[in-house]
């Protein structure tokens, strides 16, 4: 005999729903909306607030450098994250408890603080441009992230396999490439994945280190609110909403999204 | 194409702890040695030295003549044999067990039939294209030894291979190892905690024990005359008492144990005795009897218990608490007073500690 829910449970479960679920069915209902002002329920049916966005010269550039500084801090993030990862998992014994936390510490301090501290001390001190600013302030915020994902699949890990193809004749270079990284490869993906998610969607780190003539989708986004109220705020969320979904899509189709409780 | 492998006056440290102490150790070519010891005595450390995944303090190992201390792990070729198998978990067993062949830029056709062929000798050809995870234990066991074996290598080191195995697979698999190893005459490194597996299948066992080597012999000379007291108790001589020389008389010497108990050893039977010396002997080797005018030592019985060829007695001595068997032809009381008859052929005389 199944177990019969508790009337009051099915209520909870239902409010928690509506509770994370409704704030993105009014942002879409107000994008889709046919007035000028931000509306919900939405009066008329029309996608010209999508149109809108590409047609205003600053989106299309900000949705250009948001993609472009996404994926070149992902990449510079992975490139630091793999190589740092597996020293932190192969060498944990010999290696003091306190090395790898100190990898993740940067999550524990707040954006904010990481935004401005990079602000006064890479972008004054050296006079950075601010792409270079961006690309090495995001990849200092998805860094931990990267590490934390990689590591989670190396625990599981046997070096001895690593050791098994060295003693079959293949250099350590090469035993990295062909036995270690096929077998962390779902790792690496969701750790890209999330690194190029929380680059694309962040505001607090970004908000420091735009300028005049240079800035992100979000911080675009926020620039537009204050001066207009139109739907076009709720079609650019939601363009970041289907840029997120499709590739939390493509991260639940290779791993599920298991690793993201850990 | 197999070398003799010569280990010399090694040293090794983890950080600051001395894992091994000035060991040596010389193999025969297309000789199987095994190193045998509780967890921790150093047998992997050992293995990972000759490997060349770890690098030695002081000391030097040679293959054949060939310097190895310096080279790469990656140039060593030899094989290994790990204790989890250790297979390529992305790989087919094919591609797992031809692995070595294409490091060694064997490829095409000459690759898949020297990689069928060696899957047919462990009777694995049909589980070609499976992947590790959907083996059995014996089976990705037999995986990682045609992996091993098939690169030909001049040394095997296998790294207690059977101890995830269930019982009666590991005595399968161990004389299985055997039979390919002798065919092949490659000389090998065993290691294992199992005394049985060891002595099994090796031509010769060393007893190792906090880093360092305390017997290298045949299971045979181990089993019957270890060399010292350590090596004694580990192949299960209950007993060790140590005597004193009293007098000795042309082939006779009498010798007495704590309490006093005098005994008398012939020397054609025992070649020399030192002055002090430790009578080791198991309780196959000390025959209770309740015939107190034989010589012996003086003994209460104390708990009996029953082992189907005999009967073994705990007894209270002068000596010291021993352990001797009786008749199952004569079954004594506990608290009975008997006396234990060392057996010559079943004891031995070692130096004391
Ligand atoms: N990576 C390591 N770091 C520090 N100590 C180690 C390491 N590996 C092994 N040891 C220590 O070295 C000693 C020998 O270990 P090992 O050779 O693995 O023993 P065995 O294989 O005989 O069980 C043990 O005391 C063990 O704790
Ligand atoms: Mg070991």
């Amino acid at each position: 005999m199944p177990t019969k829910l508790h009337p009051a449970l099915i209520g909870f479960t239902v409010l928690v729903f509506i509770f994370l679920v409704g704030p993105l069915i009014i942002v879409v209902g107000a994008a889709v909306s046919d007035t000028s002002y931000l509306t919900f329920p939405p009066h008329g049916l029309s996608l010209r607030w999508f149109e809108n966005i590409f047609a205003i010269d600053a989106f299309r550039r900000t949705i250009l450098t948001s993609l472009q500084v996404a994926v070149l801090a992902t990449f510079v993030a992975l490139l630091i994250g793999i190589p740092a990862s597996y020293a932190l998992n192969r060498y944990r014994i010999q290696l003091p408890g306190w090395l790898s936390t100190l990898f993740v510490l940067p999550v524990l301090v707040p954006e904010l603080v990481l935004g401005f501290s990079l602000l006064k001390n890479v972008a004054y001190q050296f006079n950075a441009p601010i792409f270079l600013s961006l690309v090495v302030g995001h990849t200092i915020l998805i860094l931990p992230y990267v590490i934390r994902v990689i590591s989670a699949s190396l625990a599981s890990f046997d070096f001895s396999v690593e050791e098994a193809a060295i003693s079959l004749g293949s250099p350590p270079l090469k035993t990295f490439f062909t036995i270690l990284l096929p077998n962390v490869r779902s790792g690496v993906i969701a750790a890209f994945i999330l690194a190029f998610i929380t680059s694309i969607n962040d505001v607090s780190i970004s908000i420091f280190l735009t300028g005049p003539g240079l800035s992100t989708l979000p911080i675009q986004l926020l620039a537009h609110m204050e001066q207009f109220f139109d739907p076009t705020v709720a079609s650019v969320s939601v363009l970041l909403m289907v840029l997120t979904v499709a590739v939390m899509a493509i991260v639940e189709r290779t791993l599920g999204l298991t690793f993201l409780a850990k | 194409m197999t070398k003799p492998l010569s280990i010399r006056n090694i040293t090794a440290h983890y950080g600051r702890t001395l894992v091994l102490e000035d060991l040596s150790l010389e193999v025969a070519e297309g000789e199987l040695v095994s190193l045998l010891g509780a967890s921790g005595c150093g047998k992997t450390t050992t293995l990972r030295l000759v490997a060349g995944f770890l690098q030695p303090t002081s000391g030097a190992i040679t293959l054949g003549g060939r310097d190895l201390t310096r080279l790469p792990a990656h140039q060593r070729d030899i094989g290994l044999v790990f204790q989890n198998y250790a297979l390529f978990p992305h790989l087919s067993v094919a591609d797992n067990v031809g692995f070595g062949l294409k490091q060694r830029n064997v490829t095409g056709d000459a690759r898949t039939k020297r990689v069928n062929a060696m899957l047919e000798r462990v009777g694995l050809d049909h589980l070609a294209d499976r992947l590790p995870a959907a083996l059995s234990g014996g089976q990705k066991q037999r995986v990682a030894l045609a992996r091993a074996l098939v690169i030909e290598p001049p040394l095997l080191m296998f790294d207690e291979p059977l101890s995830n195995l269930d019982a009666k697979l590991r005595v399968d698999m161990r004389v299985e190892i055997r039979q390919l190893q002798r065919a092949n005459g490659t000389t090998s490194v065993y290691v294992t905690h199992d005394q049985e597996e060891a002595f099994s299948i090796s031509d010769r066992v060393a007893i190792m024990h906090a880093g360092r080597i305390m017997q290298l012999d045949t299971p045979e000379n181990l089993y019957q005359r270890p060399a010292n007291a350590f090596v004694a108790r580990f192949v299960g001589f209950e007993n060790l008492i140590p005597m004193k020389v009293v007098a000795r008389d042309g082939a006779l010497v009498t010798a007495e144990a704590a309490g006093g108990v005098r005994l008398s050893f012939g020397l054609e039977q025992f070649g020399e005795i030192p002055d002090d010396f430790v009578l080791a002997c198991r309780a196959d080797g000390l025959t209770v009897t309740d015939n107190l005018a034989v010589e012996g030592i003086p003994a209460t019985l104390g708990l009996r218990t029953y082992l189907g060829r005999a009967y073994q007695y705990q007894c209270d001595t002068a000596a010291g608490a021993l352990v001797a068997n009786g008749p199952l032809s004569r079954v004594l009381q506990p608290g009975s007073a008997a006396k234990l008859v060392p057996v010559p052929e079943q004891c031995t005389i070692l130096k004391p500690e």
